[in-house]
């Protein structure tokens, strides 16, 4: 595994170039596709183009507008515009939409100097947990085929995985970064709201979504947050934070930090396996030279019914937009506007969106708002003070990232709340706004991956990088999966 | 709560979503079951909170959102034109909105 600092090394003393970097990475994802599915689109001849600029530039001794990623391919998921690439976000109803414009992200990533090579499956809309959503057909995890790769961003994380890049984009509203992340044994970090801007990310939980990050390493995740972050006048949710030194923090000293461990969270409904993964990785940190202390998220276990009534009825609003009349698919034979919209919608849209935006429009439905959506904003208020409480006595809260590792196609689909549950542990941090990162901590007596999650307060993303960089030093994951470039 | 295949008629008129036989049949027991589920949180009072509506750190509140009022380019009529299904003389087209 070669990490993006080696990789740009290598660039600056002519070992090799954007091209060969950028070649390698197309090569893999159009090997694997066929068995992954973690591709909808791959620009070989875009990505190919703007390798070989890229070079000419190097030698002329141009360097780019932002620094960091100068000639590192990446792979963006399908729910993130760039101008010229299909936006399907998984989704019939959108199809090849081919957006007119970049995402902020994507320009700052360009500025950079990254090279975009493809755009990655997802579920559709970015709602689920296994994949299984798409329009597409589902991505395969890596590690083993007949099992999901976790979503929704699970396109992006088996990408990273099997190494065809190194690092890739997703989406995360209740945990599609990092509940992929760890069912494929990755980095997956989730920033802080308004640390990230959305301009161009597809709507889905206005109040939950940020844009994250995938990598091998967490040095390398550092290295693409340090790009995409930071205030944008397109996206007033952004917040006039400056951006920290997020590499520099990532290699310093962990010795001294206190990390809160509810136990009740390693409790009941946790697979077995991963419990034992995820107290090794607590003695791990403790000899690492971390105080562990006892923390209680006493409302944690209220976020799936807080999350499922805010999420719902912001997509409810939000995907109201797809109605056949400005872009898009539009249903044929239809005499007339309502009819167009309904049969539009209900040909467009898949089971798992329409079975939300129905939750979403009964929650806000008239005499239901103040019992539902109110009151889920009211318990998301007290989830946001537990954890200001838990932050009061430690810098960072560790849990498992979800409750079991990667399970088997088609064993949840039919039954939506056990669906949900798989985002028990990562919810919490969308509703109370703060960043978490999953990290690898071992593999499962089947062989499959299985994470920890980081949670700290606003703006600690720094800290948490420093933590992931201290686990992943002294306990590298030597395995890799069975499907790798 | 109970959700009956009539309740999500209902619903899926209000989302305009036209839904076939089996779907409401799939769907009126799944959103029964997680309606159940999320009324859950009736259990806590929730009197003296008051709800995380808005912003969510401090520093998002604090951040200026307004941005000066100049005009700026925008994409213009083809680009905005370009991917609609059904385009026409510089508008969209749609079926008749009185049947």
């Amino acid at each position: 595994m070669t990490t993006i600092a080696e990789t740009i090394e290598r660039l600056a003393r002519g070992e090799t170039s954007a091209h060969a970097e950028v070649e390698a990475a197309l090569n893999a994802a159009e090997k694997h596709n066929d068995n992954l599915n973690a591709f909808l689109e791959i620009d070989r001849a875009g990505a190919l183009k703007r390798a070989e600029a890229i070079d000419r530039k190097r030698k002329a001794g141009e360097t780019p507008a932002l620094p960091g990623l100068d000639g590192i391919p990446i792979a963006i998921k399908d729910n993130i515009c760039v101008r010229g690439m299909q936006t399907s976000c998984g989704s019939r109803i959108l199809g090849p939409y081919k957006p007119p414009y970049n995402a902020t992200a994507i320009d700052r990533l360009l500025d950079a100097g990254a090279v975009i090579i493809g755009k990655t499956n997802c579920d559709e809309f970015a709602m689920g947990s296994s994949n299984e959503n798409s329009a597409f057909g589902p991505v395969k995890n890596p590690w083993d085929t007949a099992r999901v790769p976790g979503g929704s961003s699970g396109g992006s994380a088996a990408a990273v995985a099997a190494g065809i890049v190194p690092v890739a984009l997703g989406s995360d509203t209740g945990g599609s970064v990092r509940q992929p992340a760890s069912l494929c044994g990755v980095i997956g970090v989730k920033p802080t709201y308004g640390r990230v801007s959305r301009y161009g990310l597809v709507a889905f939980g206005s109040s939950l979504d940020q844009i994250g990050v995938f990598a091998q390493t967490a040095a390398d995740a550092a290295a693409v947050l340090q790009v995409i972050a930071g205030r944008d006048t397109h996206d007033a949710t952004t917040a006039d934070v400056p951006v920290p030194d997020y590499i520099g923090e990532t290699e310093k000293n962990i010795a001294g930090l206190r990390l809160g461990v509810s136990r009740t969270l390693l409790g009941e409904g946790l697979d077995a396996e991963v419990r034992d993964a995820v107290e090794k990785a607590i003695d791990s940190y403790r000899a690492l030279g971390a105080e562990i202390v006892d923390v209680e998220l006493p409302h944690a276990k209220y976020a799936i019914a807080v999350y499922y009534i805010i999420a719902t009825a912001e997509a409810s609003s939000n995907l109201a937009r797809y109605d056949g009349v400005r872009y898009g698919f539009r249903a044929e034979e239809a005499p007339a506007l309502r009819e167009m919209y309904r049969k539009t919608r209900d040909e467009g849209f898949g089971p798992e969106v329409k079975r939300r935006i129905m939750l979403g429009t009964y929650v806000l439905s008239a005499g239901y708002y103040d019992a539902y959506y109110l009151k889920a904003q009211k318990v998301r208020t007290l989830i946001k003070n537990d954890f200001a409480r838990a932050f009061a006595k430690c810098d960072a809260v560790l849990t498992p990232t979800a409750p079991s590792p990667a399970f088997r196609f088609g064993e949840k689909v039919d039954d939506p709340l056990a669906m949900y549950l798989n985002d028990i542990y990562t919810v919490t941090a969308n509703l109370a706004g703060i960043p978490g990162i999953s990290v690898p901590c071992g593999l499962s007596s089947e062989g499959l991956p299985i994470g920890l999650q980081l949670l700290g307060p606003y703006w600690s993303e720094g800290l948490l990088f420093r933590l992931a960089h201290a686990y992943q030093q002294a306990n590298p994951l030597n395995a890799r999966p069975k499907v790798h470039a | 709560m109970p959700i009956s295949e009539s309740d999500i008629e209902k619903i899926a008129q209000l989302a305009h979503l036209e839904i076939t036989d089996d779907e409401r049949r799939m769907f009126a027991p799944q959103i029964a079951e997680i309606v159940t589920y999320v009324e859950q949180l009736k259990e806590i009072d929730t009197g003296a909170v008051a709800p995380a509506l808005g912003g969510l750190t401090q520093e998002g509140e604090r951040t200026e959102s307004s941005r000066a009022d100049e005009t700026q380019a925008s994409l213009g009529q083809k680009v905005a034109l370009d991917q609609a299904p059904d385009p026409a003389a510089g508008h969209f087209r749609v079926p008749k909105v009185l049947s």
